[in-house]
């Protein structure tokens, strides 16, 4: 049962070593996006520092978002989803691996680099670790929500924007705590708070999207 | 054994079929034939569990294939009009993930034997996105050397083969149901398959 698990994970991971541009998108997309503020807004470190919890996690956010479009696209279309499903194993748990695999190549590389895109908004270094802290447990359920939403879409006309409809309303919270928490280690209080509501919603997640995600394919295959 | 029982499809508002059924043994072959839109497709994806039936039942070994689907679904080997090869994987390493995600553990050897066995070994490490149309059929063809499912639910087997190649994919047809397996498949080919028994299923339009 493990061994299948890795197996597409490891596929996923292979698939993605093959495609580099994909990844990249990602990347550049939160680069640039929360490159732009300072460079619009000036370089008043008051100010910057005062918007840098919000703007790079609504950068990371909207980063993890534009790739997920492909998390089950490429599948449905070769009919590997369809084999995939008539696999022995329960599908969630399949599921679960191509979920792992997408926050590997487009979530954990936007939570290295945060730190480092920190740094121009004239963040403090207890407050770039928070983010780095924040975005760890914030990241995965950008990745399990997001999947639910590209199941729901598969294979439908103008899915991206759909995908966008559907799933931004659900990273609010993420997105409040996930802010809330470096805002807080900004202004001298303990994020501990936000990062175990934050922690919260990444576990219920875990728990719940899998099995979300595989009743909605099971749905858009037919 | 597969059993089906009054089976109907509807697909949009259009009733493909109705009172659809059949029973299959081990060792015979059932071949569906039909026009092009007559619900061959659909009827092949109701027996695998992809398509829910409108009306009707489908057991294997009695029970039905919705409530016991991790029983049932070890024993069925399916392919459909889509090939499910992943472009940028190599044939070799399509097979093998393929087969580990069914649940069976394939030595590259063996995987290799399977694409000898269907003559496109040469193409073993080539990205399976350079392949031909006939040569992805092949790839993907290959797992029935590989499987131990009795069931093989094949869905035009023989689209886009040359001659040898159906020839090939005949034999091991047959051979298959030699060893007491069964066969479901549709072609708008006549391809001589030795079988048991040979029950032909014909959805008219």
């Amino acid at each position: 049962m493990n061994q299948t698990w890795l197996t597409v994970l490891r596929r996923d991971l292979l698939l993605a070593l093959r495609r580099r541009s994909d990844i990249a998108t990602t990347l550049f997309f939160f680069v640039i996006v929360s490159s732009l503020f300072p460079l619009g807004i000036g370089p008043e470190p008051a100010v910057l520092s005062s918007i840098a919890p919000g703007v790079l996690w609504v950068a990371a956010l909207l980063a993890g978002m534009i790739s997920l479009s492909r998390l089950f696209a490429a599948d449905f279309a070769d009919g590997s989803l369809e084999q995939m499903l008539l696999a022995p194993q329960p599908l969630a748990w399949l599921v679960s691996a191509k979920i792992f695999a997408h926050w590997l190549v487009c979530g954990l590389p936007v939570v290295l680099l945060a730190p480092l895109i920190g740094l121009q908004y004239a963040l403090p270094n207890d407050a770039l670790l928070v983010l780095v802290y924040s975005l760890l447990l914030g990241t995965p359920t950008l990745s399990l929500i997001g999947a639910i939403g590209a199941a729901l879409t598969l294979g439908v006309r103008g899915s991206g924007l759909l995908v966008a409809l559907l799933v931004l309303p659900l990273y609010i919270p993420t997105l409040i705590f996930g802010a809330g928490a470096v805002a807080a280690s900004q202004h001298g209080m303990s994020a501990e708070a936000h990062l175990s509501l934050l922690a919260a919603v990444s576990l219920l997640s875990l728990v719940l999207a899998p099995l979300a995600t595989a009743a909605a394919l099971r749905i858009s295959v037919e | 054994m597969l059993t089906a029982q009054g089976l109907a499809c509807v697909r949009g508002d259009r009733l493909l079929f109705k009172d659809l059924g059949f029973v299959l043994e081990a060792g015979s072959l059932l071949y569906v034939l039909g026009e092009n839109g007559s619900g061959k497709s659909s009827l092949l994806r109701m027996l695998c569990g992809l398509l829910m039936p409108e009306q009707g039942e489908i057991l294997w070994a009695g029970k039905s294939i919705k409530s016991h689907a991790e029983q049932y679904l070890p024993n069925l080997k399916y392919l459909g009009h889509l090939n499910g090869l992943k472009d940028d994987l190599t044939a070799l390493e399509n097979l093998q993930m393929g087969a580990r995600i069914a649940g069976q553990a394939v030595t590259a050897a063996a995987a290799l034997a399977a694409l000898t066995a269907i003559g496109i070994a040469r193409c073993s490490n080539l990205p399976v996105r350079v392949l031909s149309q006939g040569q992805k059929r092949r790839v993907a063809l290959a797992a029935l050397w590989l499987s131990r499912s009795p069931l093989w639910i094949l869905d035009e087997p023989f689209a886009a083969l040359d001659v040898a190649a159906t020839e090939v994919l005949a034999a091991r047809i047959s051979e298959h149901l030699a060893a007491g397996g069964m066969t479901i498949l549709t072609s708008h080919q006549d391809v001589p398959i030795q079988a048991k028994s040979t029950v032909s299923l014909s959805l008219s339009a």
